[in-house]
C-alpha cells in the first residue's frame, strides 16, 4: 500500500508543532471565543430564558453548553478552510514542484494535508471541550466514563469527517488561485455565511424559509447537531426552543457531512490532476 | 578535487556509441499562439555533462520542465532512461533527480528533514533512506549543518543541499535549471567541482544555462539554444574550433619579413603590426597551422621570439551563431528583477 500521504502528514504535523505562535494561538483562540463571547452572551441570553418554562421531563440548558457545541464547530470550521493555504504557499515559494514531478500521487497530497488538518482540528475541539467544563459548560452530564468516551468519540468523528471536507475544499481553492489575498478573500467570503446560516450560536427554526433551506443545506448545521447530540443529548430546551435529536436525524446528519467530504475529495482529486506547477 | 581531476573532464568527448539516455525527437512546446520550443531533438549520452546554453527567455526552461515532466508534452517525443515521459511519467521520476532554478527548501525544516523529506516522496525504505542522507551529507560537506534549519544556510550552501536532495533517489540523470544563479564567483568553481564529481560517480548530467563559462568549463557538450531552437551542438572545442577565427601573436627578429611572410599564406588575414610584434587572424584551427607558419617564418631566417595563440571564447561561439551578445541581454533581464525564465 502507497503510504505517500503520510509523508505529507508527517511534514505538515513538523511545521504545526514547530511555529510555536501559531500552535499557540489556534489552541488559545477558540478558549477566547467560550470566554469572552460565550460568558457575554449566556449571561444575557440565560436571563431571557429564565422566563420560559421547559415541558415536562425536558432539560433546560444554559446558553454557555449551548454555543458550545458550535464554538467546536466555528473553530474546526475556520481551522479547516484555511488549512490548504499551505499549498498555495508551498506552490508559490516554488516547494510545490518537488512534490508535484515526485511519484507521488497527487491524491495523496490532499490526503496528507487533510488528515493533518483533522489531527489539528481534533487538537482544537478537545481543547475546547475541556476548557468549557472548567468555564462551566454542562457537557456529558450525568453520563458514565463509558458513555462520556463514546460521546467523546462520536463527536470526533462529526468533526474529523467535516474538517476533512473543508480541508479537501480549502485545497481545492488554493491550487486553483495565485495569491493569498484572494485565497483570504474567497475563505473569508465563504466562512460569513456558512457559519451564520447555521444553528451555531442560535436555533435556525426562527428564520425565513429561504435562510432555513441554506441551514439545512450547510454542513456546519450538521456537524453542530452531531455535537449536541453525543455532548448534550437527545432532548433538551435551550433558550426557549426544545431540540429533539432522533438517532435517524443524527444519522442522515453524518450522511450529509460524509457525501459533502466525499464530493469535496473528488472535486480536490479533479482540481490537483489538471494543476500545472512549473 | 586538484587541478588534474579539471583537466579531465574537460577533454572532449567525440565518441558517440548511441547509449542515449536521453533522446530528444521533434519536441515543441506552446503557450498559448508563442511556441516557446521549435522542434528541437537532441540526444544525452549516458555519463556526459550536457549544457543547454542560452539566454533568458530562449525556451530553456521548457525544455527541462517537459523532460521532467511537470508540463505534459505537447508534440514530439521525449524518453529519459528507456522511458517515455507520456506513456510512463512515474518510471520517468523515478529515474532522475532534480535541481531547480529558485531555491525550493522550506526556510524551516532542518536539512536532515529536507532529505527525510524526499526520501519518503519516493517511497525509499527507512534503513536505506538514512544510509543515503548520511552519505550525501558527507559529499557535499553538510555534516555540520545536519539539523540547521534551511533558512540559515548560506546561498552556496543551499545549493548543495539541493544537488543532495537531487541525489537522494541515485539518479540515473541529475536535472538541473540554471545550478550557480545568484552564487559569487568562488561559490560557482566549488559547485562546478561538486557537479563532476557526481559525474565522475556515474550521473549523468544535463543543465540549463546562460553563463558562457559554466557551460564552457563542465559540460563535454552544449546545445546552444535560442527563440526555442537548437542552433548548434558540439564539445565546447569543437565549437570554438569550428569558428576558425583562432587569433595569433608572434614576436620575431625582422617585423617586415614576417609580415610578408604571412602575406603569402591562404588562410592568414588581417595582419597587423603591434608594438613589439604581429597580430593575426588564421581562418583554420590554430592549433592545426601554428607549426606550419613557424616553419614558413623560420625558412626566411627569422628567428620566432615569442608565439601566443587565442582560441575564441564561448562568447565568440555564441555571437557567431546567433548575431547577438548573451551577456547584454541576460544583464538586461537579470537587473529587472528576479524574473523567471521559461
Amino acid at each position: 500500500m502507497n503510504v505517500g500521504f503520510a509523508t505529507v502528514y508527517w511534514r505538515d504535523m513538523l511545521r504545526f508543532f514547530r511555529f510555536k505562535t501559531l500552535l499557540v494561538s489556534s489552541l488559545v483562540q477558540p478558549a477566547l471565543w467560550m470566554a469572552f463571547f460565550g460568558v457575554a452572551m449566556s449571561s444575557n441570553f440565560d436571563r431571557l430564558s429564565a422566563r420560559f418554562t421547559p415541558g415536562a421531563g425536558i432539560e433546560q440548558i444554559g446558553y454557555l453548553t449551548f454555543m458550545g457545541a458550535g464554538v467546536i464547530a466555528m473553530t474546526t470550521l475556520f481551522t479547516s478552510l484555511f488549512g490548504g493555504v499551505v499549498i498555495l504557499f508551498d506552490k508559490n515559494w516554488g516547494l510545490m514542484r518537488e512534490i508535484f514531478a515526485s511519484p507521488l500521487p497527487r491524491t495523496h497530497i490532499v490526503l496528507g494535508i487533510g488528515l493533518s488538518g483533522v489531527t489539528k482540528a481534533w487538537i482544537q475541539s478537545i481543547i475546547i471541550m475541556v476548557f468549557g467544563l472548567i468555564l462551566g459548560v454542562r457537557f456529558f452530564s450525568g453520563y458514565t466514563g463509558v458513555e462520556t468516551a463514546i460521546a467523546v468519540l462520536g463527536i470526533l468523528a462529526f468533526v474529523g469527517t467535516f474538517a476533512l471536507g473543508f480541508l479537501f475544499l480549502s485545497a481545492t481553492i488554493a491550487v486553483s488561485m495565485e495569491s493569498p489575498e484572494g485565497l483570504q478573500g474567497i475563505i473569508t467570503l465563504l466562512t460569513l455565511p456558512i457559519f451564520f446560516t447555521s444553528n451555531a450560536l442560535y436555533p435556525t427554526t426562527a428564520f425565513p424559509p429561504f435562510l432555513q433551506a441554506l441551514a439545512v443545506a450547510n454542513p456546519l448545521t450538521h456537524l453542530i447537531n452531531g455535537i449536541r447530540y453525543f455532548a448534550i443529548g437527545s432532548s433538551f430546551s435551550a433558550i426557549g426552543i426544545e431540540f429533539v435529536y432522533t438517532p435517524q436525524i443524527i444519522l442522515a446528519s453524518y450522511l450529509v457531512l460524509l457525501g459533502f467530504c466525499v464530493g469535496m475529495f473528488l472535486l480536490s482529486r479533479w482540481a490537483f490532476n489538471r494543476a500545472v506547477v512549473t | 578535487m586538484t587541478g588534474q581531476d579539471l583537466s579531465l573532464t574537460l577533454l572532449p568527448q567525440e565518441t558517440h556509441m548511441g547509449d542515449a539516455i536521453i533522446e530528444v525527437r521533434n519536441l515543441s512546446h506552446a503557450y498559448g499562439d508563442v511556441l516557446a520550443v521549435d522542434t528541437i531533438r537532441f540526444s544525452v549520452d549516458r555519463g556526459e555533462i550536457f549544457a543547454f546554453l542560452g539566454p533568458n527567455g530562449a525556451g530553456k526552461s521548457t525544455v527541462i520542465n517537459v523532460l521532467i515532466t511537470l508540463l505534459a508534452i505537447q508534440a514530439g517525443e521525449v524518453r529519459i532512461a528507456g522511458h517515455d515521459v507520456r506513456t510512463a511519467p512515474d518510471m520517468v521520476r523515478r529515474s532522475i533527480g532534480i535541481v531547480f532554478q529558485e531555491v525550493t527548501l522550506d526556510r524551516d525544516m532542518t536539512v536532515w528533514e529536507i532529505l527525510e523529506f524526499h526520501g519518503r516522496l519516493y517511497n525509499l525504505p527507512r534503513q536505506e533512506r538514512r544510509r543515503r542522507i548520511d552519505e550525501l551529507l558527507g559529499l557535499v560537506e553538510l555534516e555540520e549543518k545536519r539539523d540547521a534549519r534551511t533558512k540559515e544556510l548560506s546561498g552556496g550552501m543551499k545549493r548543495r543541499l539541493e544537488i543532495a536532495r537531487g541525489l537522494m533517489t541515485r539518479p540515473q540523470v541529475l536535472f538541473l535549471d540554471e545550478p550557480t544563479i545568484g552564487l559569487d564567483p568562488q561559490t560557482r568553481i566549488r559547485m562546478w567541482e561538486y557537479l563532476r564529481e557526481v559525474n565522475r560517480a556515474g550521473t549523468t548530467i544535463f543543465l540549463t544555462t546562460h553563463y558562457m563559462d559554466e557551460a564552457d568549463h563542465l559540460s563535454n557538450r552544449i546545445s546552444i539554444i535560442d527563440h526555442g531552437r537548437i542552433i548548434v551542438t558540439g564539445t565546447p572545442l569543437a565549437l570554438k574550433n569550428g569558428l576558425g577565427e583562432d587569433v595569433m601573436y608572434v614576436e620575431t627578429s625582422d617585423t617586415a619579413g614576417t609580415e610578408d611572410v604571412l602575406g603569402s599564406l591562404a588562410y592568414v588575414r588581417d595582419v597587423r603590426q603591434k608594438r613589439n610584434g604581429t597580430v593575426f587572424t588564421v581562418t583554420e584551427d590554430g592549433t592545426r597551422v601554428l607549426p606550419a607558419i613557424m616553419d614558413a617564418i623560420r625558412s626566411r631566417g627569422i628567428a620566432v621570439t615569442a608565439v601566443n595563440l587565442k582560441k575564441p571564447s564561448m562568447d565568440d561561439v555564441f555571437v557567431h551563431y546567433t548575431g547577438r551578445d548573451l551577456r547584454d541581454e541576460g544583464a538586461q533581464k537579470w537587473g529587472a528583477g528576479r524574473g523567471r525564465s521559461r
